[in-house]
Formats: structure tokens, sequence, C-alpha cells
């Protein structure tokens, strides 16, 4: 890790009633810069470089996941901070809140097999250079954890084509590892522009060998960082 | 039956429903476990179950009703939505 840059970059980690994975979100953002909470009342996101929206079930998941929470007054001038280019990585509950806000396309339904579901999965690397995935190097595979019952991704077939010629699938669930029943095993996707991004499965569970079964979550924080340090989300 | 009686209303108030279905085609889950439950119980030639959401609510203004279900009550994306109104 490259420590004589200063100042430091700077995460901002969303929280809503309802969250449970902000403070792993904010300790993995730890290891590679700075990071503050930002709860879901707070128009002001600090001076944030970057923006995670973390995992969970924000306001109890009433109505649809993520339904309630892309209204509050955090995700508002979170849809700015996108709109200006900034960098939003969505993770779980916040990939559902981030299509349910329109900054990223489709929509995420319950698994095809009905149950919650927590298990490793492998995840094919289909694009390493974006401001998500550059720091993953030579690894073409990453290992993290999924847990969710709300995780197939649905996009109409127009909608697809789209994704698949601009190039926007960041992220496929490896042969045999799509227990969800998401379309076209995908799982994670970025904006047209680059600088959204939202996967099911959980890198901020991944960052340390004791618990999360490898680090290789940690290159979507370092990614971000190199990112916001070249000054080039795309 | 309706849930909130006439006498709760407030005055101006209209009673509606919305129904949310998921859009044909999409994979229905809960529809087919449904489905796949009904016949075990001994309940014969039932087909095409979908599982869906009811939302009630009181309203003043009966012509924002679409504009609620496509901003927030329904994701149009992945569900349709039916509105039904209550004098």
């Amino acid at each position: 890790m490259r420590r004589s840059l200063a100042p430091q970059m700077k995460f901002g980690v969303l929280q809503f009633p309802g969250s449970c994975d902000e403070v792993d979100a904010l300790q993995a953002a730890r290891r590679v810069g700075d990071a503050a909470l930002i709860w879901h009342s707070q128009r002001d996101l600090g001076g944030a470089d970057a923006i995670v929206v973390p995992g969970g079930f924000s306001y109890g998941d009433y109505l649809r996941a993520g339904a309630i929470a892309r209204f509050s007054p955090a995700m508002e001038s979170v849809i700015e901070f996108a709109r200006d280019g900034g960098l939003v990585l969505g993770i779980c509950n916040g990939f559902q809140v981030l299509c349910e806000a329109h900054l990223l396309p489709g929509a995420l339904l319950p698994n095809a097999n009905l149950r919650f579901t927590f298990r490793q999965v492998e995840l094919d690397v289909v694009r390493s250079d974006t401001a998500f995935t550059r720091a993953s190097g030579d690894l073409v595979r990453l290992s993290i954890p999924a847990k969710h019952s709300w995780g197939r991704y649905h996009a109409d077939e127009p909608t697809l084509a789209e994704l698949e010629d601009r190039e926007q699938v960041v992220l496929r669930y490896a042969p045999g590892h799509n227990f969800n029943g998401s379309v076209r095993d995908i799982a994670g996707v970025c904006n047209e522009a680059g600088n959204v991004f939202g996967l099911m499965p959980h890198p901020e569970h991944a960052v340390d060998l004791l618990v999360g079964g490898s680090t290789d979550g940690l290159t979507i924080f370092q990614s971000m960082r190199l990112a916001v340090e070249e000054g080039a989300h795309v | 039956m309706l849930r909130v009686g006439v006498a709760d209303r407030d005055p101006g108030a209209m009673r509606a429903r919305v129904l949310i279905r998921p859009k044909a085609g999409i994979l229905d889950p809960q529809g087919a476990a449904v489905e796949r439950a009904l016949p075990a119980l001994g309940f014969a030639g039932v087909a095409n179950v979908h599982v869906g959401r009811l939302v009630e609510l009181d309203v003043q203004d009966t012509s924002q009703l679409d504009s609620m279900c496509e901003r927030l009550l329904a994701n149009p994306l992945v569900e349709d939505y039916e509105i039904q109104i209550h004098e």
C-alpha cells in the first residue's frame, strides 16, 4: 500500500435504520483509506471522495428491499454525488438501493430457491479495468461471501443487450455459483459512466484471512482508492 | 373486505387499493411454491398461481395514485400494478 500519499482518501459509508454491514464496510475501507459513517437523515456527505452503500435491511426492507432508503436525505445527496461523477459502491442491500434509485439498471428479485443463502461464491472478473476492479491484477476470479434472500438480478432483454454492449457487466458468478438465479449469471454491474457499481456478494467481509475465507474483497476498496488518486473513474 | 370503515376515513378521502403483481414472464418462485403446495393438500386443477402485494390507502386526490405507484408502491421494471378506487 502506498503510505506516502497525503492526504488520505476518504470513504463515506451510509447507515440506515436496519443496516447491518456498515461497520464491516467501515473497517474494510479503513484498510485502504480514511472512512466515516453517514447517518441516513444527513444530507452532508462530509467531504467523502467515495461512497459505500452497505448491506443490511434498510427500513426493514418494507415494501421492497431498498425502496424506502432510496428517498432518504443521504441518498438524495448520493444521487447528486454520483451524477457529478463520484464513486459509489453498493453492496447487497446497497445494490438494491442503487437499483431503486435508478443509478444502476435492473432490479433484484427473491432468490429462485426462495431461501436465504449464506455461502462463499466464486466470481469471474469480467472487467478488470473499472474503478472498482483495477487493483485485481492477475486475479481473474474473486472468492467472497454472499448472504441474501433477494439477490436474483433481473433486467429485461433490451436492457441486458445494452449492458453487454456497453460492457457494464463487471462480475459474473462462476459456473456452479449462481445460487440465486440471476439472469446471465450477473453478480455485479456498473452504470454507463463507470462510476457507480453494485454487487450482491460482500467484499467487505473478505478483507481478512481470519474470517473472510480470502482477502479478495479488499481489491474492490483498493481499486476505488486508485481511481480516486488517479482522478479518473473510467 | 376493507379493513377501515367509512367512519374512520377523513372527510373527502377515497379508499384505494393497489394490487401489485410480478410482471408476466418474470419467474415468480412464490407463486410456483404455492402452486406446488396446493395439490399436496388435495386441491386439484390449480394453475398460474402468482403471489403479489396489496396496499390499501385513503387518499384525498386519487389522481396522484398512478404517480405513487410509479415512484414508490411498485417497481415498474418488474411489477405491474392495478388501482381500484372504492367510494
